[in-house]
């Protein structure tokens, strides 16, 4: 795709499940585009620069920082921000472990729990640190995060075991 | 909000790339090949980047590969750095991009936007340094391919318009014994105060080297000097520090004095390690 200079384009994007149309710049960030075009505020802006993960979002599959990609490259992609999550386990356990305070990170932490969960049902301990020193709180202590994705695998199992 | 628009474009051929950087170049634009797009973005965010056209690689097959042929290894330069966490085939690349940055930001950055982004850190090169592999370069006027030592002096010297398209690594050389170690002031992830690489091959070890000067490098005449193994490991390492490049970094991450320190000792490890064929 190609468009000239200043002008805006017409993207399709697939978010939540859904297809939308919206006109963007290519130089657009795609958070700026969730959240202005499309209204969806759970992605947060932060440093803008890739260290704190707030704006994280779920790119076909994989966690991936907003504010390091352009909405223009994501077109055919399928996008989920925390506004689409419905009904994850993470979040309850996420309210159940006081994983949070004042909840600026929380949409970012939980959409890389999620996605954490979704490609490994069963990680180690070693695993968790790694994803989630993608993250940064300002708020609680990153144990009570963790203890949140320990939960969502403790009750798993225990589902599994009972089937 | 990057603070000027720019015009994408999204090649699927090497040859289509290359013409149009030479078109945009021809018009008076200022075009730049975009990877992982991280760079770019962050440094245009503080207007220390400026481009009127994107030129994205990343629909580009070759830039993409990933495999075997004719007894080598075949990287493409738009995979980005969790790939190889998922990829076993090279041990020392993949323990060394494990470190760069953190696991979101690797699933956007790419090996070959780590080797010639303008962050001099560059960690992702140092295994093929090591490892004496070959680039493949397109541009205006084709294909060529070369070998990295020859191409990479502190940077990655490409002409203008050219971009890396592969690394190829000799698949016997993929499991030499192999380290590589990154040193933190603190946190986890992100920059380095150094970073230090070795393998061994034929009883000899090679060394590369990142965050020690501002830029990456691997040097044969340190090698010499630290596989002197009828000298003590500490007279050795401080021995080839008369060949370190000049100037050792001296900044926020760390003094120069620092970095020589935490250097030796990393370095005395890695000999005590491998030339005690502890991994091998
Ligand atoms: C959060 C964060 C943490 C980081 N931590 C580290 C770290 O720990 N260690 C480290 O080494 N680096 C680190 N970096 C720096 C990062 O590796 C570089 O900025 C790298 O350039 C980003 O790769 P990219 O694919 O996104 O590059 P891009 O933004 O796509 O490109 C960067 C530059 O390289 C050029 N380029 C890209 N691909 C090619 C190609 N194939 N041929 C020719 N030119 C090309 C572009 O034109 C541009 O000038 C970090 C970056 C971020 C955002
Ligand atoms: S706002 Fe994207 S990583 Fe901080
Ligand atoms: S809860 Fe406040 S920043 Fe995390």
């Amino acid at each position: 795709m190609s468009e000239k200079k200043s002008k805006k384009v017409t993207i399709d994007m697939n978010i939540n499940g859904e297809k939308v149309e919206t006109d963007i710049l290519a130089a657009d960030l795609l958070l700026d585009v969730i959240r202005n075009n499309l209204g969806l505020t759970g992605a947060k802006p932060g440093c803008l620069n890739g260290d704190c993960g707030a704006c994280t979002v779920i790119i076909n599959q994989k966690p991936m920082k907003s504010c390091l990609t352009l909405a223009i490259e994501v077109g055919d992609k399928e996008i989920t921000t925390i506004e689409g999550l419905l009904h994850s386990p993470v979040q309850k356990a996420f309210v159940d472990e006081f994983a949070f305070q004042c909840g600026y990170c929380t949409p970012g932490f939980i959409l890389n729990s999620h996605a954490l969960l979704m490609n490994d049902p069963n990680p180690n301990k070693e695993k968790i640190t790694e994803w989630l020193s993608s993250n940064i709180c300002r708020c609680t202590g990153y144990k009570e995060i963790e203890n949140a994705i320990q939960a969502v695998m403790t009750k798993t199992h225990n589902k599994n075991d009972s089937d | 909000m990057i603070p000027y628009d720019f015009r994408y474009y999204k090649p699927t051929s090497i040859k289509e790339a290359a013409d149009l950087y030479q078109t945009i170049t021809a018009e008076g634009g200022k075009p730049v090949y975009y990877s992982g797009g991280t760079e770019i973005i962050t440094l245009s965010r503080l207007n220390l980047v400026y481009t009127d056209a994107v030129i994205d690689i990343k629909s580009i097959p070759e830039c993409q590969e990933w495999g075997f042929h004719h007894e080598e290894l075949i990287i493409g330069a738009a995979l980005p750095l969790s790939f190889f966490d998922e990829k076993r085939d090279f041990p020392l690349l993949t323990e060394t991009a494990r470190e760069i940055a953190d696991y979101t930001a690797r699933n956007k950055i790419t090996i070959g936007g780590n080797i010639c982004g303008q962050i001099f850190y560059r960690e992702g090169v140092l295994p093929f340094l090591l490892l004496d592999s070959q680039v493949l370069i397109a541009g205006e006027s084709g294909v060529r391919r070369q070998s990295l030592k020859e191409v990479f002096i502190e940077t990655l010297t490409l002409k203008d318009g050219e971009f890396l398209v592969q690394l190829t690594t000799k698949k016997i050389d993929l499991r030499l014994p192999a380290l590589s170690v990154k040193k933190r002031q603190q946190w986890k992830t992100g920059y380095p105060l150094l970073t230090v690489a070795s393998v061994k091959k034929d009883g000899l070890l090679r060394f590369a080297f990142s965050g020690v000067c501002p830029f990456p490098f691997r040097s044969e005449q340190m090698e010499v000097v630290l596989n002197d193994r009828k000298k003590p490991y500490e007279e050795r390492v401080l021995d080839s520090f008369k060949y370190l490049p000049k100037p050792v970094l001296n900044d926020t991450e760390g003094s120069s004095e620092y970095r020589l320190f935490v250097l030796k000792n990393t370095i005395i490890d890695f000999l005590k390690k491998l030339e005690g064929d502890q991994r091998e």
